[in-house]
């Protein structure tokens, strides 16, 4: 499906033929062979998870996280160039706060994700600078319920009630399709994420990895965290076991 | 209370928000004074921000009507790209004006509208830009003279009717003491369906004890 755009891929700002940004669609590259991260809004908050493939047995577990907060009830996780997605968060805290400064209240989905897709968009219009190389999966929630983003480095952005970047897109895409999030509760979607994560991470071509998990939701009483570690460890274990499940079955 | 500069035009002014169940009623007199010239007799100081958010303005006239005409603004920008705005954040966009230009306005305001979500609710913003949810909020060189008596008459839980009179009468009284307030008393009952005005003309003012 990749084209080749000798002599238009160079920079930002010049069109193809048929009418596409190369660089842009390079950056995507970095994004589609990062560790797979996936989002799941259900009926009473937002679940993220997160492949997190670990480079070195060096690394202390846990550090180098790929899921942040912003403000505290939003949740931001990034596939791609990690560098690139630290900055988009930065961004977004500084925008959630200048929105509290004005309105005196949190910021809530449509405007965060609108923000976020606005400063993205805005590096891929001038040569001078790249756009970012990653994706970021926005999961907020307010007074209005929970609320799921994607943001793609063009500063696409659209709403979804489960979306899924990096190496294992497609099937993660396919097992969220196969969910009945309109009725799920969070506790649910955290062993569905778990489950799906494991599902997805290739033994054979990754090394380790460490799953990420956090949530936002009425039981965290609308703040964004890491899955608390009992939830965690019992999703993860589940997990596991439904791995061997598939192994065994010839 | 004068920070005004040499020339500026004053809502001397007696303003009143009180809060009931289903919405807010406001209230001002009508005098705008230039020293002891009255300009305009017949002002209106209740102004329209939103479809059911309204301020009382008091301080210089100038002053308040760009600040009044900026919330406006900000408040359109805001309906067209989320949505009706709740009272609270109309008042947040006052405050921040009047304590970010602190040095340089003379507006004490009372923000007075309803919401969905909070129902009927007045913020009083003073002259240093801080900002105060209250059940019923006075403002205005002419609020000085009836704290006391607005102390006396408040109730919790007045009705629409109850909250007319309690803002008619004291405005009478601070217009009656006060030489910079008179004239006439423009009301606003501002509830879910929208907003109606009432206007008291000077020769049917509540006359309290006069000798």
């Amino acid at each position: 499906m990749s084209s080749i755009g000798t002599g238009y891929d160079v920079s930002v700002s010049t069109y193809s033929p048929d009418g596409k940004v190369f660089q842009v669609e390079y950056a995507g590259k970095a994004v589609e062979n990062s560790g797979t991260a996936i989002g799941i809004r259900v009926k009473d908050g937002v679940v993220l998870a997160v492949e997190k493939l670990i480079q070195s047995k060096l690394l202390v577990p846990g550090a180098n996280r790929r899921i942040q907060n912003v403000d505290r009830h939003i949740g931001i996780a990034t596939a791609g160039l990690l560098a690139d997605g630290r900055h988009i968060v930065k961004r977004a805290r500084e925008e959630a706060q200048s929105w509290r400064d004005i309105y005196r209240q949190p910021i809530d989905g449509p405007n965060i994700a609108s923000r976020v897709g606005d400063y993205v968009a805005a590096y891929t219009l001038y040569s001078s600078v790249r756009p970012f190389g990653s994706s970021t999966i926005i999961a907020t929630m307010d007074n209005t319920g929970p609320k799921l983003y994607m943001v793609e480095p063009s500063g696409l952005y659209w709403g979804y009630h489960g979306t899924a970047i990096g190496k294992g897109r497609q099937v993660a895409k396919t097992e969220i399709e196969k969910l009945n999030l309109a009725e799920m509760t969070c506790r649910e979607a955290v062993k569905h994420a778990a489950r799906i994560i494991y599902n997805v991470h290739d033994d054979a071509k990754d090394k380790e990895f460490e799953l990420e998990l956090s949530w936002v939701c009425e039981e965290s009483k609308g703040l964004h965290q890491v899955v608390p570690k009992e939830i965690a460890d019992e999703a993860e274990q589940l997990a596991k076991a439904a791995l061997t499940e598939d192994m065994d079955d010839d | 209370m004068s920070g005004l500069k040499p020339g500026e035009v004053n809502l001397g002014t007696s303003i009143m928000a009180v809060q009931f169940e289903g919405g807010v009623i406001i209230g001002a007199d009508s005098r705008t004074t230039t020293g002891s010239y009255i300009a305009n007799r017949v002002t209106d100081k209740l102004t329209e921000v939103h479809d059911t958010i309204y301020c009382c303005r008091s301080g210089s006239a100038a002053d308040t009507q760009a600040v009044a005409d900026i919330v406006h603004y900000y408040l359109q920008m805001y309906t067209v790209q989320n949505g009706k705005p709740t009272v609270p954040l109309a008042a947040s966009l006052f405050q921040e004006l009047c304590y970010q230009n602190k040095d340089s306005l003379s507006a004490g305001i009372i923000v007075g509208g309803w919401d969905k979500v909070n129902g009927g609710s007045v913020w009083n913003i003073p002259l240093g830009g801080s900002l105060h949810r209250q059940p019923f909020a006075i403002g205005g060189s002419g609020s000085t003279y009836i704290y006391g008596y607005c102390d006396a008459k408040y109730r919790d839980g007045m009705n629409q009717e109850e909250c007319i009179e309690f803002v008619k009468n004291s405005l009478a009284l601070a217009m009656s003491r006060d030489g910079s307030s008179g004239g006439v008393i423009r009301m606003a009952i501002i509830t879910e369906k929208g907003v109606e005005r009432i206007f008291v003309p000077g020769d049917k003012l509540p006359v309290h004890w006069e000798g």
